[in-house]
């Protein structure tokens, strides 16, 4: 991520995303089919892996073979990227009956999370995680990615990803912290009251262009702090927090007798 | 240092003496200084608020002067620079003004410096005169004669409000551009002419190409201009009238206690102009606000999630979030109540009883003096819980028109949050109205108990007898005369609704209506301590003095409460 | 620890029966004694509070020059951000400071060196005395008398007649042409109703504008829709503000639709407007679990699942449904225009 900062002031910073921004345009045209996101198939052994993993720690909500029971849904062609995205955010396992689950510190480390999301691909196909390529920000073309990223994610996910409410207690999680593959996976398959971005509505250059622009937007902001964010409303907490009682404090003293 | 021709006797500067000459013999400027130079202010922090609101629109005259130079008022549609800052823009398209904004922002030095500034000090600017209203309103400043000075205030305030909303639009991001169809949305909620009010705005159909250009006349123009007028009228009547002065010994409605205009006022007034400058100066330089190169160029499929106005809007923005969905067809014509109650109705209600208050009350007390001196808050009860009613009503509208943010920042539904400031728009104000009227009347009745008896001195006394007593500290004089000076009016008195011969008194309906509003004002009072009841309090006063004849042990406050209580069982 | 007599019970009189009369009120003791600050007494004190004022306006200075050398020592016409940050913060730092600096050395010198004894000034009632208002209505009436308006009503009608028409001829032009051709029948048509030349019109996407095919459109998706290739026509904005729409496909089975809307949608695919029925904000927070729409602006939320019909919130209609369909290759078009207007209310919405 570093590295991609300080290449972008870098003074051929322009004409490589020119050339990019071209080279997006072909390929958009050439590349309309949806292609299903492959990763590098996954060994018996990881499989099984996996399904102990599976069975000790998930079987309880999504049934011994993962086809699902009262309390949880059937993974049976959920695909590679759902589980990745659910386990890795620390949304699954989950801890308790919540209007949405909620990201929280990982239980399992990547490895295993790979295992798991082994296992459940196994049982039908679905999207399979994103390749490195897929998800590299460097590759994409910001300002595209922008505007996509206003008309599909913006009215609930914020102009820069600061997150949003939903109705009943269920909100749009901020962006901030979330990996590339992590953005691309939700996008792909739409956890919880997300709608899915299938390749068709948004191609995987689109979601690429997405990623670059909210790795753009996580730079600091130009005019100082970015103050949460949040738009006018904390901008106008932060008039009185700051600016009113500073003044009012001026004011006091102005007003004050000298000792 | 007055600049009179003839006064051989200091010893001035003959450069300035030959100045002063000039405009004397043109202007007559030494009748003017004469008059004005000396003239007095009272000193109170709380006076100042005024000047924040007057200095914060001086700011935004001289930032906004720096950015018309850049800004490109026109809806003209145009591609971003493919090798301009910031990266997120480069090809997109979008209009000039949103175009030139950017522009400004990132390739212009210290634009975004002035643009930051010129809206931190919009919020300010509303901000203060907010404030300040409430200051002229919780201390009965508005009185007879300065009621038509609070209509120029007042009207000042909606000017205020204007100049922010078209100013805010002028960039044409997503955030305004939203805005704009709100607005548009409740222009079309009006009966009738709703349409046809629409169409005027845009110049015919939203968003059109005309909208922006007229915005930047009437915020660059019509508004400043008529902003400019008023506040010279405003300072004007303060001058005329003389400054109101909180009460306090040698204070009287005939006399203005304080420190000479010149030099005392003009190093405090004017260094405080430069101290707001700065105090905004910084917050632009440090602190990122309306960063639009954020929200991106309008486009009328786009909003994002926290799409609020200003916070002066606000409450607008909440009473429409509040309102359930309500609507009639009448013979065919459609009224949208969902709209008119929140967004016209209730906001103009707000509005005359705020503009109309200083008439209304006077009505109701049929007070015909002049006032000079203000009242504590706590002096004047009904109209303290009247106001932090009024209060309560704003803050549970503004705090809906934020409900979104308090539902992801409190982990509250948000249908939860709204149905309770449904409920609270209700009850807030009147439990408020009540709760404060009874604390101004707390604190009335702990200023009589301190007149009468003084401070508290925490020093225990133990006679002879076996009786504590704490030894009171009584009032100087000029301590005592705050707490003893205000007046506390009684409710109209009518005459009786017959005569002496047992007929029906023409006109004593309507004045028994008044005498009612009186009551409501009225009828709950505290007198302020009189003479009299000093005198009183103080001959059977032996719990306030100490004796000196008596024997008695002092208990200091290292042999704490536990040896008291021990002595006394 | 004797208390001293307030000035009020000064005037105590005896009165015949001997007790003691107090005055209703308190009387005003006047300005309490000035008390004077350290620097009056002390003329090292007086001799800092001086330092200190300089210093500060020095400060202000110093300030200054640091702002003028940001403006010269940061260039923005590059593709360096940190340029535009550091601008910014340097410039903005001197100029606040530049303020701050002689403001607070300016009051810092009136309250501590300049004469803090407070004097007093009388006021005047605003209302004149009677002789001059007896003076003033005796002006007024004799400017009336010269004018001899009094005696001339005809003079007095005409005049008010032409003073009160005249603006006319200013207002009627300028409010005539503020609307453009004031043809509010456009709220009522989109875009939708045919492709231009009367051909179909198709959905694409927003704002990549690919058409859309009904196998591209899996459950649980969510598509953002305009008119495809919508950008080339005259009025793009007007006409993107009304037809913009969101497609979502759910199990036909979940679908509560009325007989004469049955075939308003394709396989489970349905298409409503994304304009708010309350007030215009595009709605389009979909929940793909409950199938509600929400509106960020104001929060109505639409149910999807029935004829998009208001749940929760400010709005009152449900959101107009577009008829869709597709042809030979699977790609999704309108069959006609909304049936109603989009959008916000208006007076003459029902006629």
């Amino acid at each position: 991520m570093k590295a991609l900062a300080a290449g972008r002031r870098h003074r051929l910073a322009p004409v490589v995303l020119m050339t990019l921004a071209l080279l997006f345009t072909g390929v958009v045209y050439a590349a309309l089919a949806p292609s299903p996101a492959q990763a590098e198939t996954p060994s018996a052994g990881e499989v099984e892996a996996g399904e102990k993993l599976f069975i000790a720690n998930c079987s309880t909500c999504h049934g011994m073979n993962a086809q699902g029971t009262d309390h949880g849904p059937s993974l049976i062609g959920v695909g590679a990227a759902s589980v990745h995205f659910q386990v890795a955010t620390g949304r699954m396992p989950m801890d308790a009956n919540q209007p949405q689950a909620e990201a929280k510190p990982p239980q399992f480390d990547e490895a295993e999370t790979q295992q798991l999301a082994a296992y459940v691909a196994s049982l039908g196909a679905g999207p399979g995680i994103p390749s490195e390529e897929q998800v590299d920000p460097a590759l994409g073309d910001a300002a595209n990615g922008g505007l996509i990223f206003r008309t599909n994610c913006a009215m609930c996910h914020n102009a820069v990803g600061a997150g949003g409410a939903l109705t009943n207690g269920k909100h749009a999680p901020p962006l901030y912290d979330s990996t590339p593959t992590e953005l691309y996976e939700a996008m792909l398959t739409g956890p919880q009251s997300m709608p899915v971005f299938n390749d068709a509505t948004l191609t995987p250059d689109d979601k690429r262009d997405i990623i670059a622009y909210l790795m753009e937007q996580r730079e600091p902001s130009p005019g100082g702090f970015s103050l949460g964010a949040l738009g006018p409303v904390s901008e106008g907490l932060w008039a009185f927090a700051i600016g009113m009682s500073v003044l009012i404090g001026f004011a006091v003293w102005i007003g004050a007798r000298s000792s | 240092m007055t600049a009179a021709t003839n006064a051989p006797a200091e010893k001035a500067d003959p450069r300035l003496a030959a100045a002063a000459d000039f405009l004397d013999t043109r202007v007559g400027i030494s009748k003017i200084v004469k008059e004005f130079a000396r003239k007095i202010f009272p000193d109170h922090w709380s006076f100042l608020l005024g000047e924040i609101a007057l200095y914060s629109f001086i700011v935004l005259l001289i930032s906004g002067t720096f950015l018309t130079m850049f800004f490109v008022p026109s809806m003209a549609e145009t591609h971003y620079p493919t090798d301009a800052l910031p990266v997120t823009m480069q090809g997109v398209q979008m209009s000039e003004a949103y175009a030139s904004t950017i522009h400004m922002s990132f390739h212009v030095r210290g634009g975004l410096l002035m643009r930051q500034i010129h809206h931190w000090a919009a919020l300010l600017f509303v901000g203060a005169m907010v404030v300040h209203m409430l200051r002229i309103f919780f201390t009965g400043a508005f009185r007879r004669p300065r009621e038509l000075n609070w209509l120029v205030g007042f009207t000042l305030l909606i000017m205020g409000l204007l100049a922010g909303f078209s100013g805010y639009s002028l960039p044409d991001d997503v955030l305004s551009g939203n805005g704009l169809r709100i607005a548009d949305g409740v222009a079309l909620a009006i009966p009738i002419i709703g349409s046809y009010v629409s169409f005027a705005l845009f110049g015919g159909e939203f968003p059109g190409d005309d909208i922006i250009p007229r915005l930047f006349t009437v915020h660059i123009l019509l508004v400043p201009g008529l902003i400019l007028a008023l506040i010279a009228v405003h300072l004007f009547l303060i001058v005329w009238h003389k400054h109101t002065q909180y009460p306090g010994p040698g204070r009287t409605q005939k006399n203005v206690v304080g420190f000479p205009l010149f030099p005392i006022y003009t190093a405090k007034a004017g260094g405080f102009f430069f101290i707001v400058f700065g105090v905004i100066a910084l917050m632009g330089a440090t602190m990122s606000i309306n960063s639009v190169w954020n929200y991106g160029p309008y486009d009328p499929s786009v909003v994002s999630a926290g799409a609020q106005p200003d916070w002066y809007m606000l409450f607008l923005e909440g009473s429409l979030r509040l309102m359930p969905g309500l609507e009639v067809v009448i013979g065919g014509f459609t009224l949208s109540l969902a709209i008119l109650i929140p967004g016209v109705i209730l906001p103009g209600l707000l509005f005359t009883f705020l503009g109309l208050y200083p008439f209304i009350e006077r009505a109701v007390t049929k007070d015909t003096g002049e006032h000079h001196l203000l009242d504590r808050p706590r002096n004047a009860a009904t109209r303290t819980a009247l106001g932090a009613g009024f209060l309560a009503v704003w803050f549970v509208l503004i705090g809906a028109g934020a409900n979104d943010l308090i539902a992801t920042h409190f982990n509250v539904s948000l249908n939860l949050i709204t149905w309770i400031f449904r409920i609270l728009f209700f009850v807030l104000p009147v439990v408020t109205f009540l709760v404060t009227k009874r604390i101004c009347f707390g604190l009335q009745r702990k200023d009589r108990e301190l007149a009468l008896h003084g401070h508290e001195t925490g020093r225990i006394v133990r006679f002879a007898s076996g009786e504590f007593i704490e030894v009171h500290q009584p009032l100087d004089e000029y301590e005592r005369w705050l707490l003893v000076s205000h007046d506390s009016p009684a409710p109209l008195q009518i005459d009786p609704p017959e005569d002496a011969n047992g007929v029906a008194r023409p006109g004593y309906k309507k004045e028994r209506r008044w005498q009612k509003l009186s009551q409501f004002f009225y009828e709950d009072r505290i007198e302020p301590v009189t003479p009299a009841e000093l005198a009183a309090a103080q001959s059977h006063g032996e719990h306030d003095e100490l004796p000196a004849t008596e024997a008695h042990e002092e208990i200091t406050s290292e042999d704490s409460a536990g040896q008291i209580e021990a002595r006394t069982h | 620890m004797s208390i001293e007599q307030p000035r009020g019970s000064h005037d105590l009189q005896q009165s015949e029966s001997g007790e003691v009369e107090h005055p209703e009120r308190f009387e005003n003791p006047g300005l309490p004694p000035h008390r004077p600050r350290l620097g009056d007494e002390d003329p090292k004190a007086n001799k800092r509070s001086e330092h200190q004022v300089v210093v500060l306006f020095v400060i202000s200075i110093i300030a200054t020059i640091a702002a003028i050398w940001g403006f010269f020592a940061f260039p923005v016409d590059g593709l360096q951000v940190g340029n535009v940050r550091m601008s910014t913060l340097v410039i903005g730092l001197g100029l606040g400071l530049g303020m701050l600096g002689i403001g607070v050395g300016a009051v810092h010198w009136a309250k501590t060196l300049m004469n803090d004894h407070e004097k007093v000034e009388e006021r005047h009632p605003q209302r004149g005395d009677d002789a001059t208002r007896a003076e003033a209505v005796d002006i007024m009436r004799e400017g009336v008398e010269d004018s001899a308006i009094a005696r001339r009503p005809l003079i007095k009608g005409a005049l008010g007649t032409a003073v009160a028409i005249a603006p006319l001829s200013f207002l009627v032009p300028l409010i005539g042409n503020l609307g453009g051709d004031w043809d509010i029948s456009k709220f009522r048509h989109t875009a939708w109703a045919s492709a231009p030349g009367g051909g179909r019109r198709y959905l694409a996407t927003d704002p990549t504008d690919r058409r859309i095919k009904a196998s591209e459109v899996t459950r649980g998706s969510m598509v953002h829709v305009q008119p495809w290739r919508l950008e080339e026509e005259e009025n793009f904005l007007e006409e993107k503000t009304k037809a913009v729409v969101i497609l979502m496909r759910l199990d036909p089975k979940l679908l509560k639709e009325p007989e004469e809307k049955k075939d308003w949608s394709y396989d489970g695919i349905v298409a409503y407007s994304k304009v708010c029925t309350h007030v215009g904000c595009p709605v389009a927070l979909y929940e793909q679990q409950t199938h509600h729409v929400l509106c960020p602006c104001h929060q109505s939320t639409f149910d999807i699942t029935d004829q998009a019909k208001v749940i929760f919130g400010p709005a009152k209609r449900p959101l107009p449904q577009l008829p869709i369909t597709v042809d030979e290759e699977g790609y999704l078009y309108a069959q006609s225009d909304f049936h109603e207007p989009v959008g916000p209310s208006f007076w003459e919405r029902e006629r």
